[in-house]
């Protein structure tokens, strides 16, 4: 496989005029996204957070070509997106989360057929491809159904395969489980954790679902307020901004609160001290030693460790730049 | 690329345009109780201008501009049957991909936008001919009857005008429509485009029974092309040398309205600010 990144992005700035109605004239510019710089390597997984407005979707649109930078470089699989936006189609898939890429009124297998050809699939080569996504995604029982009586969690399938039916070296996906159930999101991410292993395919994910994140992207961007403001790995991440976790104990007898334990805050005591809540910060003390200090005092019956919200740390990001 | 390059392509590429007509042509079948709405409607509109040319032709005195009976007739099923297939209205799917942000789909396709456009119409607007255009010429023979012209060529040449006006009519809605990457909003436009469009085209009575001035004004324009030179040539109404002539019209205006909707094209496509996140 080729060592070109697939995305190289440098001082990419956009800027859009936003003009009050009746005024087509008068406007004022607003910098959507701001002098920024990275790079994904080829076989990559990134997630791209950030707040509504932050800039994602600006972002994602100037790596498909389809808007232009105000100013700054961008290559994506080491083509110019603008200029060689039909190149740049063969070798990225893109979903939109909110917008269909489906004929609506045909069936599923005709959409893959016209895709396959657009896509300058022989005959053999869409047989297979086809055959694969539709066993992995699970889609053979509705293929024959019309694209406007399927259920979202279905079409979302449907929608996820269209993109990667051309098996593209980058597949840029946008909010592509929102609105999706538990079970429809799990069954997703599995698809993209083996079509990555199986193809080697880079993948860059806008989300507000960070269990997308959590299991899909072992390297974060978060950008904010169009500049990038953490560029790592999740729990790099957490520990930055100083991100706490949360120990939940269940005790064998009601106890008085499990104030006092070193490096550890009190958060909340229910069922009469039956069940306590502590917080405690992974770099000055580890869950053994939290666990060990309260059962100094109760008998422990179950306990559990909840991880940091991510939409929490990304908060905290935020406050922390101000 | 240009509709004229399309001659050219690969094979692989005509591939692609080729399932594009076919999709067109079977999303349209999903259509059929409209397709028959529109057959009542062409047919009974059919009757009403027939009744109201007939009686202006009997005012004249038998003839006007070249018109007698039997080629008023022709006229009226021939321009009424071609209504499911040529779009005079000004709108198209295009401008509303455009208003909602649909159309980042679209540039994300390895394709023209405008030759995939144009294939997914042309798809769509042939399948009108079955349920449609065929039934209300038939009525129209069966009943009124008409006067055809005799021999194959007027018939050869009919069919080839009728599918130059058909991607004619719909070349020039496309740069019509992509007008909304600079404007949005583009209703006003399109009910002007359609008050123009559909009297000019001579859908409500024959260009050649314009006065003067006003048929001169006409002709000037690419109207006429999509919807008069079919009905005239099928007619029987033009014919040998004039026929070719308003058939060769037809391909300039393809590729003068092709040319523009292909820089609007490129030159939207550096504007597009995709709406809607």
């Amino acid at each position: 496989m080729s060592r070109t990144p697939v995305v190289q992005v440098s001082g990419l700035t956009r800027d859009f005029v936003v003009r009050p109605r009746g005024h087509r004239l008068r406007g004022r510019r607003v910098r959507a996204v701001h002098d920024l710089s990275f790079t994904v390597r080829p076989g990559e997984a990134v997630g791209y957070i950030g707040a509504n407005g932050a800039g994602k979707s600006t972002t994602i649109k100037m790596l498909a070509g389809i808007l232009v930078p105000t100013a700054g470089e961008v290559r994506t699989c080491g083509l110019r997106p603008v200029q060689d936006r039909r190149a740049l189609a063969r070798r990225i898939g893109v979903v939109f989360g909110q917008r269909s890429q489906l004929w609506w009124d045909l069936p599923v297998a005709e959409s893959f057929r016209i895709l396959a050809a657009i896509h300058h699939l022989d005959a053999a080569g869409e047989r297979a491809r086809t055959g694969e996504l539709v066993d992995r995604l699970e889609m053979g029982a509705y293929l024959d159904t019309p694209v406007r009586q399927l259920s979202l969690g279905q079409r979302m399938r449907a929608e996820v395969a269209a993109a990667l039916l051309h098996s593209p070296r980058l597949v840029i996906l946008d909010e592509p489980t929102i609105g999706l159930d538990v079970l429809s999101k799990q069954r997703l991410r599995e698809f993209l954790i083996e079509e990555r292993r199986e193809h080697g395919t880079s993948l860059m994910l806008t989300t507000h679902d960070m269990g997308d994140v959590e299991r899909l992207c072992p390297r974060v961007l978060v950008i904010d307020d169009g500049t990038l403001a953490y560029d790592g790995t999740l729990s790099g991440l957490s520990r930055t901004v100083g991100a706490r976790r949360v120990l939940v104990v269940d005790l064998e007898r009601p106890t008085e609160p499990l104030t006092g334990i070193p490096s550890t805050e009190h958060l909340s005591t229910q069922a009469q001290g039956l069940q306590q809540r502590l917080a405690f910060d992974p770099e000055r003390t580890t869950a053994a030693a939290v666990l060990a200090a309260v059962s100094q005092r109760s008998e422990v019956r179950d306990l559990a460790i909840e991880e940091p919200d991510i939409e929490d740390v990304v908060r905290r990001i935020y406050a922390a730049r101000r | 690329m240009t509709p004229t390059d399309a001659v050219s392509m690969p094979p692989a590429a005509a591939r692609a345009y080729r399932r594009l007509l076919a999709a067109g042509f079977r999303q349209q079948s999903a259509y059929l109780a409209a397709a028959v709405g529109g057959l009542v409607a062409n047919v009974t509109f059919g009757f009403l201008k027939a009744a109201i040319l007939l009686a202006t032709l009997a005012a004249a005195g038998g003839t006007l501009g070249g018109y007698d009976t039997g080629r008023m007739l022709a006229y009226v099923w021939v321009s009424q049957a071609m209504l499911g297939l040529i779009n005079v209205s000004g709108r198209d799917v295009l401008g509303e991909r455009i208003r909602t942000g649909d159309i980042a789909v679209d540039f994300l396709r390895p394709l023209d936008l405008q030759l995939a456009g144009l294939s997914t119409h042309l798809g769509t607007r042939l399948f009108t001919l079955l349920p449609r255009g065929l039934p209300t010429l038939t009525i129209g023979l069966l009943t009124t009857g008409m006067a055809l012209p005799s021999g194959p060529a007027p018939y050869l040449l009919g069919a080839v005008s009728v599918l130059l006006a058909t991607t004619l009519a719909y070349l020039a809605v496309y740069a019509l429509n992509m007008s909304a990457l600079w404007l949005v909003e583009i209703r006003g436009l399109q009910v002007t485009y359609m008050v123009v469009a559909s009297f000019c085209c001579g859908l409500y009575i024959p260009v050649g029974i314009f006065p003067g001035w006003l048929e001169t004004l006409a002709r000037l324009t690419p109207f006429p092309s999509m919807l008069m030179t079919p009905v005239d040539v099928l007619s029987g109404y033009a014919v040998g040398t004039d026929a070719l002539r308003l058939v060769l019209a037809q391909v300039a205006w393809v590729v003068v309205v092709g040319l523009l909707g292909h820089l609007l094209t490129r030159a939207g496509r550096r504007h597009l600010e995709v709406q809607g996140g």
